[in-house]
């Protein structure tokens, strides 16, 4: 396999794993208001994430940087095209991410509920609009010529890309129910194990629909049809997406994430696996479709983010599972008496 | 307006904003990794109420560090698309090790260090802080190769229309980044060293926990006075490498124009950019400029009216932005001095304590004002030499950056409202010992 078919595959892996990751703790901040009846439930929904979730969104400024590193143009295009988009996504997760330290830090209502908005607009907005992006990447942008995006953040707003939107959504609210199993405790357990129970038939409604559309809005099937082989991936993310529920009903909370996780990976590859070898397939014409063949980047560049990518991935995986290991177990009520608790 | 005005507007709020953070998290991280050593060494719990002191602050600052900043790696793609894709190459390799390398462990480490206090040991704890300023200062390492290799390209040839890596060791161990990163990184120390101190005063005036906040601002003080002397000295290396390899850029901010040896330097001048001239000059120091620049007080200075119009940077904000840099430098030196000469009395040092509370934003004025004059005196080229900022910019409609722009100002702004208000509030309690 050649250097950019791999950067291409490392690409849409690194994609995935944002998704995977900073996925749950958006799910858990769309759900923050329904699921936390009170400031101590809400505590504890925060809490369950508080330790890791800077750690997870930095996947996306690694996926982000590998774009621009192995495929420049490829990140050129894409970053300009989808200008209101990601400026949207941007300003979301700033308030998030300043919200979950500043929240704790005066005791008034009126400030706690000014971040309580900020927490719920900060994970809603991401996780819908990096659907409908994809899902509009995966149709097909109208780049010109010269990588120029010919439209707007309404032309993002069809069908298909809304559905792509729905469908991240009920993910991640899928994913971050199932996280909340895990760490929480009494009622809030319970809530959030029915809530996973009862998002589950949409998920997987959704997601049939995303996978039927995708057969008449895209050209993702062609590479399928080339290599039935590659059937597997949307095999065994329906598989995972049943073995979850199985895991909820037998109370093996970890088991079900863990499965969640691979639904949310698999679903991403559906995409990658579909659209190579293009990147940003254009809608105007195919003959200016961003590809990982003309985006990337020199040969010597890839080689040398290669041998970075193989020794910091790795090490970067272990210390932040050893993080997570080091965190599990329930957020309890005593945990929030603790000074440093948000 | 125009495009590449408003894009350039935007790039300058983001940047300066996000800056307005990263230093304190720089220094800072290392004087909290110091102050818990010590009561990892000495139990005195004296040395833990320090270590949650500053860390209450250092956290907030850091939140705000995190998120300013993951608009600096969008912006180069969404507004400078064309830049990213000249330079990818190089340019977005060496971001991508930032994230890699660097970005991780610091974000990773950071909610072990906030939450972990009981699940791991003391000694562990505080490696987690050490590993956390390293990780810090690996990011700076990183992001300075890179702004050094957009002020004076290396490594690289011209292909197929972009710029592609030929050398990488020439890229990230090129003179340029290594005196860059020097200055900028002790120049963030003074920022958190007159940060300690200024807070500690405050506390000292107050009369409020006096062996806290004296044990506090001997650490500040000792990182401000090595620190402040280090960078005026490393400085001037660092300019004499500027006058060589961008001279240009020497040229604007000594508002110098016309082409001559023993070049005087002027101590204040306002330019007449259109007339290639200074409607004023005050003090001027004969042959200064030529010893600055070259060591050398014979040594010819090229003046602007020797550089062809497109590719002379704008006068007067170099100039400024020089001299603020290097004269708050100046006066940095002689109050750590003070303080060093004081250090046991500072009790009785009334109006020495009120100056240093004063003189908490100093060092972020000067620090920003050395920023801006890297960036503006090296225009009008987004790359030194090899490409212009005005053919850099995404082709997006002028009122699609001006409503970004103005969503920068207003939640940037309403951020640094709510986020110093925090630093502050935190920062004048009493603590709790």
């Amino acid at each position: 396999m050649d250097l950019q078919g791999i950067w291409f595959f490392l690409w849409g892996l690194l994609w995935a794993i944002f998704f995977m990751t900073d996925g749950f703790d958006f799910g858990i901040g769309i759900l923050y208001p329904f699921l936390g009846k009170n400031d101590s439930e809400k505590r504890i929904m925060i809490n369950s994430v508080g330790p890791i979730w800077n750690g997870n969104e930095v996947w996306l400024i690694t996926a982000g940087g590998v774009t621009f590193a192995a495929f420049p143009i490829a990140y050129s295009v894409m970053f300009s095209s989808l200008y209101s988009a990601l400026m949207l996504i941007l300003f979301a997760l700033i308030i998030r991410g300043v919200a979950f330290e500043f929240r704790g830090k005066v005791d008034k209502k009126s400030w706690r509920n000014i971040w309580d908005i900020a927490i719920f607009a900060g994970s809603f907005i991401p996780a819908v609009l990096f659907g409908i992006t994809f899902a509009n990447i995966f149709k097909g942008l109208p780049i010109d010529q010269s990588g120029v995006f010919q439209g707007s953040l309404f032309d993002l707003l069809n069908f298909y890309g809304i559905l792509g939107g729905l469908l991240f959504l009920l993910l991640f609210l899928f994913h971050g129910s199932v996280w909340l199993s895990i760490k929480t405790e009494g009622e809030l357990h319970e809530r959030s194990k029915t809530t996973a129970l009862i998002l589950w038939p949409f998920l997987l409604i959704t997601a049939v629909l995303f996978l039927g559309a995708s057969w008449f809005y895209t050209k993702l099937y062609n590479n399928y049809l080339a290599n039935p082989i590659l059937f597997s991936d949307i095999l065994l993310t329906v598989a995972a997406l049943f073995a979850s529920k199985f895991f909820i009903k037998r109370k093996e909370f970890f088991k079900a994430w863990f499965s969640s996780s691979i639904v949310i990976v698999g679903s991403v590859f559906f995409g990658i696996i579909g659209l190579y070898p293009n990147m940003l397939p254009s809608n105007i014409s195919t003959a200016f479709n961003v590809t990982a063949f003309n985006a990337s980047s020199s040969p010597l560049t890839l080689k040398i983010m290669l041998v970075v990518v193989i020794i910091f991935i790795p090490a970067v995986i272990a210390y932040q599972a050893w993080a997570y290991y080091l965190f599990r177990g329930k957020v309890t009520k005593e945990d929030l008496a603790h000074e440093e608790s948000y | 307006m125009d495009l590449v005005m408003l894009s350039r507007l935007q790039f300058a709020t983001a940047t300066m904003f996000h800056f307005l953070f990263v230093p304190l998290t720089l220094g800072l991280s290392i004087m909290i990794a110091i102050m818990e050593t010590k009561y990892v060494r000495t139990g005195d719990k004296l040395y833990l109420s320090m270590t949650k002191f500053w860390g209450k602050i250092f956290l907030i600052n850091f939140g705000l560090g995190i998120v300013t900043g993951i608009t600096l790696e969008f912006q180069f793609g969404t507004n400078w698309s064309r830049y990213s894709a000249f330079v990818g190459d190089i340019f977005g390799a060496l971001l991508a090790i930032e994230a890699t390398a660097a970005f991780f462990l610091e974000s990773t480490l950071i909610g072990i260090w906030i939450f972990g206090w009981k699940k791991i040991s003391p000694k562990a704890h505080a490696a987690v802080m050490w590993l956390i300023a390293g990780a810090s200062t690996l990011s700076a390492v990183w992001i300075i190769i890179a702004n050094s290799w957009m002020q004076h390209p290396v490594g690289y040839v011209l292909r197929n229309g972009r710029a592609e890596l030929s050398d990488f060791s020439a890229v990230i161990f090129q003179k340029f980044a290594i005196l860059q990163f020097f200055h900028t990184i002790s120049a963030t120390y003074i920022v958190s060293a007159f940060f300690v101190m200024g807070v500690s005063a405050y506390h000292l005036l107050k009369k409020q926990s006096i062996q806290f906040f004296t044990k506090s601002f001997r650490i500040g003080l000792i990182f401000g006075l090595i620190f402040s002397i280090f960078t005026a000295l490393e400085g001037d290396m660092h300019g004499v490498h500027v006058a060589e390899v961008q001279p240009a850029k020497l040229a604007a901010m000594e508002a110098h124009w016309e082409t001559t040896s023993r070049a005087p330097l002027n101590l204040f001048a306002i330019p007449d950019e259109k007339n290639e001239r200074n409607f004023i000059e005050i003090g001027a120091i004969p042959g200064l400029l030529s010893f600055l620049g070259y060591h050398d007080i014979n040594a010819k200075v090229k003046g602007l009216k020797d550089f062809p119009m497109e590719e002379r940077p704008p006068v007067l904000i170099p100039f400024l932005s020089f001299r603020t840099m290097v004269g708050l430098g100046t006066l940095f030196i002689l109050l750590t001095i003070i303080g060093l000469l004081r250090r046991n009395r500072l009790l009785e040092s009334p109006l020495y304590l009120k100056v240093m509370v004063l003189s908490i934003p100093l060092p972020y004025l000067a620090i920003e004002a050395g920023w801006v004059l890297a960036e503006v005196g090296r225009q009008p080229w987004i790359v030194y030499g090899l490409m212009k900022t005005s053919d850099a910019v995404s082709p997006l409609a002028s009122s699609q950056v001006l409503v970004s722009l103005t969503a920068f100002i207003l939640i940037y702004g309403l951020l640094g409202i709510v986020g110093f208000y925090l630093i502050i509030k935190n920062a004048a309690k009493n603590p709790v010992l």
